[in-house]
């Protein structure tokens, strides 16, 4: 059974105002669990707006989103529930951290969930793991971090409620190269060992192609594809019209196939490119 | 909710009560206050009345809106109305009696006439803001005020104030909105429990505010000086406020009225 599903979920902004904007419009979607999912688009393409769907923060203005089969606000004591099933970390997660201590702000998810203390206190311990945040580190006022370490304290709050559905709103956005590696890799780790799924909103298609196992593509307010990684990536010229990029690599590739030179089309990373480009060197020994 | 004060909002437009220059309309709106309270009859007090009809009507600002800022006001205008119909007990006729209760014509005509001036004197002013965006108001209130230099009142500074402050209201409310919804991310519940529990509820989204705020004080400063500001002192000015013939017809058409009013105030 699909994890997420949404049908003909349309939102718009300031309905019956003169600033009336559609940000979402009538998109329908099935999410099967287990899967690690990239969202790209354009900016204003709605992907932070569907994503606020997912666990009820917003109330679609027609259409219906199901989690887990359930429909949400049909009941709306029942939204807090799905709040923790779903996990949202906002953009710039790191400027929501309240607490006196790294320790105390990520049990405020749990706290919220009703988790007895001890619960909590283990819930905290994997988290802080998770995303490498060491013992000393937690005893800590977030604000005397560093920004690469505030995120992955937040980040960690939200793991910490263990949602089935982890959703990220560009986690990698402002950070070094460094810090940005960090948190995918970290995400990856997530995903494969805890088997949930997760779902990461990014403006750069070369990490999404290199995480992604299928990509939601939107553009202008609707849904373009949602399809397998390599699959939205062979449609370079649809995304390029659309303003989006492909991966470098897939450019490089593409340009080489115009020229004339008879290789697949379709590669999407570097690691993929370099040993597509040594088999074909073996195939000529 | 936080959208719908609209007193103090402005209202894009280019009608001819948006072109005047703010200082003019300041000290206009100024004088229209002197204008509803010199008032001494019902007659001086429906010129006041004309004049706020015909000036919204010149700004084609919506009649709609000159309700909708005197909505919160409304329990105002009850209560003073109440007070002067009950409290005033002098006059001829006596439409009604019991026990301590006594309504004259007198007191009726009081609670009228001080509600119709609240009236005009809200909404009226409102017209101001209307038509003026903060930063042309805050200007303009720096340009009026700048005699107070010479007893050493930091007039520019304070203007400098009033723009930040206005301008980041907006940014704020969009901050807020986002540290709600994240926090409710989290399952923050702000809507239900006893009030004790719905004040602690609003730490987790104070906390973040504030942090944020300072962050932007900070940050805004910053790009300041790094742009050279040092306050107001050899400042010159982007848009330089000009008077023109349409700033007199405006004074002269706000006379006109106010003659009116002290005519009528001398005849009856």
């Amino acid at each position: 059974m699909s994890v997420i599903k949404t049908e003909n979920l349309t939102y718009i902004y300031g309905a019956g105002t003169p600033f009336e904007k559609t940000a979402v419009d009538n998109i329908s979607l099935e999410i099967e669990p287990g899967q690690m999912i990239g969202v790209i688009g354009h900016t204003g393409s709605g992907k932070s707006t569907l994503i606020q769907h997912f666990n009820g923060l917003l109330k679609p203005t027609s259409g219906n989103v199901y989690i887990d089969g359930e429909r949400l606000w049909d009941d709306k004591a029942k939204l807090r529930d799905i709040r923790f099933k779903v996990g949202l970390v906002f953009q710039y997660p790191e400027y929501q951290l309240f607490e006196e201590t790294c320790y105390k702000d990520i049990a405020f998810g749990p706290k919220n969930m009703g988790l007895s203390d001890s619960e909590t206190d283990i819930r905290i311990h994997e988290a802080a793991q998770m995303v490498g945040i060491s013992e000393e580190i937690l005893q800590k006022s977030p604000f005397e971090l560093s920004g690469g370490q505030k995120r992955r304290v937040a980040i960690a709050g939200v793991m910490a409620m263990k949602p089935k559905v982890l959703i990220l709103d560009e986690p990698a956005s402002g950070l070094d190269p460094k810090g940005r590696e960090q948190i995918l890799t970290l995400l990856k780790d997530y995903h494969t060992n805890t088997g949930s799924t997760v779902m990461i909103v990014s403006h750069s298609m070369e990490d999404v192609a290199r995480y992604a196992d299928r990509i939601i593509v939107m553009n202008k307010a609707k849904l373009f594809c949602y399809e397998e990684t390599e699959k939205v990536f062979s449609k370079v010229d649809e995304l390029m019209s659309m303003g989006l990029s492909v991966p470098q690599i897939t450019k490089v590739f593409t340009a080489l196939k115009e020229k004339g030179i008879d290789i697949q089309k379709d590669v999407y990373t570097t690691p993929f490119a370099v040993k597509y480009f040594l088999s074909l060197l073996e195939g000529k020994r | 909710m936080i959208s719908d004060i609209t007193i103090g909002q402005y209202f894009p437009g280019r009608s001819v009560v948006h072109k005047l220059d703010p200082r003019v309309k300041i000290i206009l709106t100024a004088v229209f206050i002197v204008m509803l309270f010199t008032a001494g009859t019902f007659y001086g007090l429906g010129v006041g009345l004309l004049f706020t009809f015909v000036t919204f009507l010149l700004s084609r600002i919506p009649l709609k809106l000159m309700g909708k800022c005197l909505k919160p006001i409304l329990p105002i205008i009850i209560f003073t109305a109440i007070i002067n119909v009950v409290f005033i007990t002098s006059g001829d006729k006596v439409y009604f009696e019991w026990k301590f209760l006594k309504i004259t014509d007198e007191g009726v005509h009081t609670a009228i006439f001080m509600a119709v001036r609240i009236i005009c004197l809200i909404a009226g002013s409102s017209l101001l803001t209307y038509t003026t965006s903060p930063i042309a108001l805050t200007d303009a209130i720096e340009r009026l005020l700048s005699p107070l230099k010479k007893i050493k009142v930091p007039v520019h500074e304070l203007a400098m104030m009033m723009t930040i402050a206005l301008r980041f209201i907006p940014t704020l409310i969009e901050e807020t909105d986002k540290i709600i919804s994240a926090q409710k991310a989290r399952g923050a519940d702000m809507e239900t429990g006893s009030l004790i529990k719905r004040a602690k509820a609003l730490v987790p989204i104070l906390v973040p505010l504030f942090v944020s705020s300072f962050r932007r004080a900070e940050d805004l400063a910053l790009a300041m000086e790094c742009r050279c500001y040092h306050g107001g002192d050899g400042r010159t000015r982007l848009k330089q406020l000009h008077m023109s013939i349409r700033d007199l017809f405006a004074a002269v058409y706000v006379c006109v009225f106010f003659a009116g009013v002290i005519a009528l105030n001398i005849i009856f």
